[in-house]
């Protein structure tokens, strides 16, 4: 599972659990014995112990289960901007920004529905772009 | 193995910027402190346990030994983000259970000086930038503020709003509540690094950090230390009256670590420990959260108050937003909680609050807290929380008369 990069053309993924390609989507590791779903690479899980892994494609939709819009930021990181916690549509959490959406609390609300959207994140000095994912608010 | 511990003296240094002292000052300060007023020399003690984040490298428990008294014995530098302090009372604790001392002193201190909350950011590099997966996550970039936020403002205000999100009753005005009360607690408290009330509308009108938390919902940033001295029931039989009438009881001491939940890699889960630790503590000292008269709990951002009111039992459960409108946890209250101050105004030098939050408790259950006394105040409890993650317990008792 480690150690492969998805390389689409002059794309890569800021996250190895990030897949490129027609539909973007989230990937995790499934544990074999318990199913707990997990973004790092893994040494065992910290649910059961057990010690091999599967991968499990995620849903691109999902619903805020939390988020703060955050007006004070580490240097270089542009704000006010929202970040989010996304419970995926038939499992799984993930932490994203949302985007489209007006950052202020009127507008970003609890239990909105969203989808996972991408976007340039950055460029390296070969031209390779980097791929990064949010998630916006969805009819 | 001894039947229980107490505190049999205690002291802080105000919490405030020190650029003139260096954190073995500190250290050194509230240890002497602690000792004088437990009326024991460091040759009393048989262990120290050494509380402190920053310079954790270094050894500070010989350090502060160096300064204040090198008598061979043990000593346990200990980290675990801001709950540090308390890990350090528990280590000592632990050594006088097993037998190992009779008496020995538990030391939290930190020198943060203007580090803020957030992190110093990405260095810039000057040679060539090429895209390469590295890490646990295969991250090409920093994924801050592009991911979401790990910062502390963003992390804590998340999870405030993630109890919002599971509960009727609670929003910014809830939240702005808490810290309204801690400032206003803060004011009879002169250890505080910051002793002035804020207005409910001055708090929801301030510079907004990371909503639901503006800035004066969030803790400072400061310099202190906060020391305790321990020793075991038989020994303290042999010590003065006076001593004795002073000492306070440890009823529990408990540390948890963050059981396995699927969405914590995410976003941390501050409640799921919180509510083990506070189980078995209530369990040790045979007490409920109805007994006790007052509570310390680690607020380090409003929105963390608010979810441990919960946690603890404070509340019924859900109950957090209905809490904090009753005004349950005013002074006045039923459960007074954070009259110090709390970490929003007293303040939060990391390695000390652990230990700072023991010493306000052994301090309200002697009688000795001055204008903000809990008056009758019989027993109480100390929470803190390191991001990680740690909680830790304590629950003290008066002596009785
Ligand atoms: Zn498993």
């Amino acid at each position: 599972m480690t150690g492969i990069v998805r390389r689409m053309g002059k794309q890569i993924p800021i996250v190895d659990y990030l897949v490129l390609g027609d539909a973007p989507h989230l990937t995790a590791h499934e544990c074999k014995e318990c199913k707990a779903l997990y973004f790092d690479r893994r040494n065992a899980c910290a649910q059961c112990g057990a010690r091999t892994f599967g991968s499990r494609d995620l849903a691109t939709s999902g619903v805020v289960r939390s988020f703060s819009i955050i007006h004070q930021a580490a240097p270089g990181v542009p704000v006010p901007y929202v970040s989010s916690i996304v419970d995926l549509d038939g499992g799984g959490s993930v932490k994203a920004n949302l985007t489209k959406v007006e950052p202020d609390p009127e507008h970003v609300t609890l239990g909105m529905k969203v989808g996972l959207a991408t976007f340039v994140a950055g460029t390296d000095d070969d031209g390779t772009e980097a791929i990064a994912f949010a998630f916006e608010p969805v009819a | 193995m001894a039947e229980s511990v107490w505190v049999l003296g205690a002291s802080m240094t105000k919490i405030a910027r020190y650029p003139d002292k260096d954190v073995i000052d500190l250290a050194s300060e509230a240890a002497l402190n602690a000792l004088d007023d437990g009326g024991v020399a460091m040759r009393d003690m048989q262990v120290m346990g050494m509380g402190n984040m920053f310079q954790a490298m270094a050894g500070l428990g010989q350090s502060v030994q160096q300064q204040i008294g090198q008598t061979g014995i043990p000593v346990y530098n200990v980290v675990s983000a801001c709950a540090t302090g308390a890990v350090a009372v528990r280590t000592v604790f632990l050594s006088i259970m097993a037998g190992e001392a009779d008496m020995g002193i538990a030391i939290g201190a930190e020198q943060m000086g203007k580090m803020g909350l957030l992190g110093p950011g990405g260095s810039a590099k000057s040679e060539k930038n090429v895209y390469e997966p590295s890490g646990r996550y295969g991250s090409v970039i920093g994924a801050e503020g592009i991911l979401g936020t790990t910062l502390m403002p963003g992390v804590f205000a998340q999870a405030g709003m993630e109890y919002a999100y599971e509960h009727d009753g609670v929003g910014f005005d809830q939240f702005a509540k808490v810290a309204e009360k801690n400032h206003a607690h803060s004011v009879l408290n002169p250890l505080a690094q910051y002793q002035k009330a804020f207005s409910f509308e001055e708090i929801k009108e301030a510079r907004m950090i990371a909503y639901p938390n503006t800035l004066p919902m969030c803790c400072p940033s400061g310099d202190g230390a906060a020391a305790v001295v321990l020793v075991s029931d038989s020994k303290l039989k042999t010590l003065s009256k006076e001593q004795q009438r002073r000492a306070v009881k440890i009823g529990a001491s408990v540390l948890t670590s963050d059981p396995y939940a699927e969405r914590a890699q995410v976003q941390p889960d501050v409640n799921t420990l919180t509510r083990n630790a506070a189980k078995i503590a209530y369990e040790k000292a045979g007490i409920g959260p109805d007994e006790l008269d007052l509570v310390e709990l680690h607020d380090c951002f409003a929105t963390a108050e608010l979810l441990h009111y919960d946690n603890l039992g404070l509340c019924e459960p859900g109950g957090a937003g209905a809490f904090i409108d009753s005004g349950a946890p005013w002074r006045d209250g039923k459960t007074p909680v954070n009259v110090s101050g709390g970490l929003l105004s007293k303040g939060h030098p990391i390695g000390m609050t652990g230990a700072a939050g023991v010493f306000e408790i052994t301090t309200q259950l002697r009688g000795e807290a001055g204008d903000r006394q809990i008056e009758g105040a019989k027993v109480g409890m100390a929470h803190v929380i390191g991001l990680g993650s740690s909680c830790a317990i304590h629950i003290l008792e008066k002596a009785a008369a």
